[in-house]
């Protein structure tokens, strides 16, 4: 059990070695400013003061989370019947002002509640308020509390882990359509260029056809599909040629990938143009989607993940009981591992080879959903490299570059293994050119990890295994070492 | 010739090659047990053994690619040890395996001094080459082009390319495993006429075959291994082909050919007017219920090139295809499988399964329509189907997910035949369907050919083999350069020689 799993998803380890080594790498003192800390603090506030304890809360006014704090900390302060006289969600300055008032009004003041980041301000610091005290009376013996710091690690964190996986999402829903594709020993160069595309065509469509920023929400589900329909369609056409025409597909999406950066680009241009009444010649600028709501799917979250995290998992899902469940997802492996045999099995080759590439781009059409909704635009600059970080996904997770063989789950931890690399890099505040150099080895690394592995859990082939001369190629047969390593070639030659 | 006698008791010349108490286990299997194996010079020694009796690992271990567990190897009488296939090449032995190890896009003559080029500088030794290319052919007796490129050779002039390579190595044992297969009778010849020849040089041959009547024209003596164990080692006079299936099954094997004709009645498949530029021309056929038609001819003679027309694997120029009186429109093989035709392919590594995929995926893959009607696959009834054939073919499987690439041949073979058996075709097409596989093996092959004549199926049998084609045919269809020479309807009087005049024209 354990062993098939590892030879499945192998690359999960790879990923529990990185967390870990994050996780150690990233410990640090931890000052908390979440809801719960503030309920904590709140007890022990009205613990150390009496229930009839008068309290300040000071917070910073970014992010939203100190909002919450305070929120919650006055909520917990009432409940105990104490008494809230301010609270302060802003700079300096404010905190300087609620604190005169304080002492102004004469009322003794017990009780700052605050943050570590908050307390840190001046007017919350011991001299100030020793100054203060000296001018009111009611000042005296005011205590500052803020929830206790404690050692964790930066990385492992409930926010930072949903900010690594948000971040990638698009990469990660790509990868879903490129692990089919390289199953049936193809691949897609195109899919970043075709996000680019689709997010511009989407930008388009929506602010043209579909009223701006009057769009109903029926108009931007009608941009949306239309604009996944786009890459789709450039799918379609990546699996005609490879098909039909019989092109490398390195070749024809190599080609794709150039006409639709160029097709995204001119469409933006002429976007800007018109937008300007034809007054200038128009930028490639990100074309800016104006309707109402539009980046809420992108910054919004479900179950305390973000959406498009969600729509990321729920399309891995899918993809995975496809791939295992129907006859289509039989069809891809088979075509992959030997195209002549599955044709001669009554397979349709031809036709699984299109969707194929046609659900591959569709995907870049669902991940430039994710991006437009991100930047609120149609970016003809989007997804640039992401073909190297999605091939780069597909092929840690495990799946095999020659066909046949690849999960699409390995692919899901290929692309987390990726954005934990990238992540942790950047927390350790690793320079952008040295992270390129970083990035690249230790995506060898992990592939290298994952055959050393593969290896070790074969072990020595079967009984049968070594009765089949055929399949064995790690050898020529006269032990000629150049021959050997044609033995790709030499195959050929003896299957007359 | 050198006394057999002589070479197992060891006179004044050692045996050129000697194997004593090999033993190798991979995990879970013993694949050899105690295996002894002597060659004399001047000498053909044929490894005999159903598949998975130890013939390849004892290849391999003598090659180095597997290291054995214990046992000992003696090359002109010096220990010798072999764990790398370097080491083998040092001390002079050679294997040509049945899957060449050329380099297609390279000529003859760079083949046969492949990694022996002696240094960067090429230029110069080109017509020396040449010229050692030359006289290595002739002492095979043949003549190939030194310059030629090795795409353009046919498979038995690669295979004499193989040999030269060898040679060219100071070769003293060389092993042949399945020499044959992929061979025409007339190649096979003049294989045997090579053989004869480096046997009068002195060199020491093991030859594997599952051809027993090769093995009974070219061997001196016979070692056969059974379960990895060596069952016995005689003369070849000694031998008869009964006895040595007997020893190669371990139990008697009454006919080898189990036909039992079936009631023959319409004709159900009728093929007319089959073309594809030279390789088919103008064939006719047709095959009745419960017949068994066997094709036969030379390689290259068009037969599977026919049945991929039939089978709407390649294109035809012409011709049309009707079954049961309805005439089908065949475009691609989804086409013919719908309407009930189905071929077993001669390559079964290449055409006949993934190798990648799991065995019981092999087997699902033409029956999808049935155990996932609406796409989504019902798991339950796929592995029970599939059960259902593994007991009833006696398929060796570890398990539904074992690959299909890790199976013997003759379990290969049966894999690719219950994916087609739970088809229920109305046609059966078999392209060599006993090639390369084992005498047990084969016999339940022609066991099932019986069945479905006798279900009223129409059975087509591409062989090479004339006495499975004599043995197993109720009418035989010879072919020759595309076209159908000849018809013998009473097989039971027919002839190997009669076959033959009709297949060389």
């Amino acid at each position: 059990m354990i062993k098939r799993f590892s030879r499945e998803y192998g690359s999960v380890y790879v990923l529990l070695i990185l967390c870990a080594y994050y996780t150690f790498a990233t410990w640090s003192v931890q000052h908390p400013t979440t809801p719960g800390a503030a309920r904590e603090l709140a007890e022990s506030v009205v613990e150390e003061h009496g229930e009839s304890a008068r309290v300040l809360i000071i917070v910073r006014d970014k992010p939203v989370q100190d909002v919450l704090f305070a929120e919650a900390a006055s909520e917990a302060l009432k409940a105990r019947g104490a008494t809230v006289v301010d609270v302060v969600t802003g700079d300096p300055r404010g905190a300087r002002k609620a604190i005169e008032k304080a002492g102004a009004s004469g009322v003794k003041l017990d009780a700052i509640l605050t943050h570590h980041y908050a307390a840190q301000w001046g007017p919350l610091s011991r001299e100030h308020l020793d100054e203060m005290a000296a001018e009111h009376a009611s000042l005296v013996g005011v205590r500052i509390h803020t929830p206790k710091s404690y050692m964790w690690s930066n990385f492992l964190t409930p926010a930072n882990l949903g900010n690594v996986m948000n971040q990638n999402a698009d990469v990660a829903i790509i990868a879903i359509g490129m692990t089919m594709v390289i199953i049936t020993a193809g691949i897609d160069l195109a899919v970043g260029s075709v996000m680019a595309f689709a997010a511009v065509v989407i930008a388009v469509t929506i602010q043209r056809w579909m009223g701006g920023a009057e769009a109903s929400t029926v108009g931007v589900l009608a941009g949306v599909m239309i604009g996944v329909g786009a890459a789709a369609l450039m799918g379609v056409f990546n699996g005609v040629m490879v098909t039909y025409a019989r092109i490398p597909a390195f070749v024809v999406t190599l080609g794709l990938m150039m006409i639709a950066r160029g097709l995204a680009l001119i469409m933006a241009v002429q976007y800007q143009a018109d937008l300007s009444g034809g007054a200038t010649k128009g930028t490639p600028e990100s074309v800016n989607i104006t309707a109402p709501g539009f980046g809420d799917f992108a910054s919004g979250d479900l179950l305390g993940l973000p959406n498009a995290v969600v729509l990321m998992l729920v399309l891995y899902v899918a993809a995975h009981l496809v791939m295992k469940h129907t006859s289509f997802g039989r069809y891809v492996y088979a075509v992959g591992g030997n195209p002549e045999a599955a044709r001669l099995s009554g397979v349709p080759v031809t036709g699984v080879l299109i969707a194929v590439y046609a659900v591959c781009a569709a995907m870049a059409g669902v991940a430039a959903i994710v991006d437009a909704s991100r930047f609120v635009g149609g970016r003809p600059s989007a997804g640039d490299l992401h073909e190297l970080r999605v091939i780069a996904a597909v092929v840690v997770g495990g799946t095999s570059l020659a066909g046949g063989q690849g999960k699409v789950f390995g692919t899901l931890i290929g692309a987390m293994i990726i954005a934990v690399i990238q992540n942790g890099l950047d927390m350790a505040g690793v320079q952008a050119y040295e992270k390129m150099v970083v990035f690249g080895s230790l995506i060898l690394a992990a592939v290298l990890l994952d055959q050393v592995k593969k290896r070790w859990l074969s072990g020595v082939p079967s009984k049968w295994g070594a009765e089949l001369g055929g399949v064995v190629v790690e050898v020529g047969g006269d032990g000629s070492v150049a021959g050997g390593d044609g033995g790709g070639g030499g195959g050929d030659g003896g299957g007359g | 010739m050198p006394d057999t006698e002589a070479t197992t008791t060891a006179t004044e010349t050692p045996p050129v090659l000697s194997i004593s108490g090999a033993n190798k286990s991979f995990p879970g299997v013993r694949a050899l047990h105690d295996v002894d194996l002597t060659v004399a010079k001047g000498e053909v020694l044929a490894l005999l053994g159903e598949n998975g009796a130890g013939k390849s690992t004892l290849i391999k271990v003598l090659g180095g690619v597997h290291t054995p567990d214990a046992g000992s190897i003696e090359i002109d009488g010096e220990p010798t040890t072999i764990t790398h296939p370097l080491d083998a090449q040092r001390a002079g032995v050679s294997i040509i395996y049945q899957e060449f190890n050329l380099v297609p896009a390279l000529t003859v003559r760079e083949n046969v001094f492949l990694g022996h080029e002696g240094g960067p500088i090429r230029l110069i030794k080109a017509r020396d080459e040449r010229r050692k290319t030359v006289a290595l052919f002739d002492r095979l007796g043949v003549r190939i082009d030194p310059d030629a490129f090795v795409h353009d050779l046919t498979v038995a002039q690669q295979q004499l390319v193989e040999i030269a390579k060898a040679l060219a190595i100071d070769a003293r044992v060389l092993v042949l495993d399945e020499p044959s297969a992929a061979l025409s009778p007339r190649e096979v010849d003049g294989l045997f006429d090579v053989i004869r020849e480096l046997k009068s040089q002195g060199l020491g041959m093991v030859y594997v075959s599952h051809r027993l009547n090769e093995v009974m024209q070219i061997a001196d003596r016979v070692t056969v291994l059974r379960d990895g164990e060596h069952v016995a080692t005689k003369p070849i006079g000694d031998v008869t082909r009964n006895s040595i299936i007997e020893m190669m099954v371990g139990r008697d094997i009454e006919h080898e050919f189990p036909k039992q004709p079936a009631t023959i009645g319409e004709p159900r498949l009728v093929v007319e007017g089959l073309s594809r530029g030279d390789a088919v021309r103008d064939v006719s056929f047709e095959v009745r219920r419960g017949e068994v038609l066997a094709l036969t001819g030379l390689v290259g003679a068009g037969r599977t090139e026919t049945v991929r027309l039939i089978f709407g694997a390649d294109k035809r120029d012409a011709g049309t295809v009707s079954l049961d009186g309805k005439a089908l429109r065949i475009r691609r093989p989804r086409d013919a499988i719908a309407a009930g035709i189905c071929l077993l392919s001669e390559d079964r590594k290449q055409q006949g399964l993934v190798l990648d995929l799991s065995v019981q995926h092999n087997f699902a893959l033409p029956n999808l329509k049935r155990f996932a009607p609406l796409g989504w696959i019902n798991h339950r009834r796929e592995s029970s189907a599939f059960t259902g054939y593994v007991n009833q073919l006696r398929i060796k499987v570890t398990g539904p997910d074992q690959l299909a690439a890790t199976l013997s041949g003759g379990n290969q073979q049966k894999v690719v035949l219950a994916k087609w058996l739970q088809r229920h075709a109305e046609v059966v097409i078999f392209d060599e369907p006993t090639r390369g596989i084992d005498v047990g093996a084969k016999y339940e092959i022609y066991l099932l050919m019986n069945d479905l004549a006798a279900q009223g199926k129409a059975v087509v049998m591409i062989s090479s083999e004339l006495p499975e084609v004599l043995g197993m045919a109720d009418r035989i269809l010879v072919m020759h350069e595309g076209r159908v020479t000849g018809q013998i309807d009473d097989v039971a009087n027919a002839t190997q020689e009669q076959i033959m005049r009709l297949a060389v024209q």
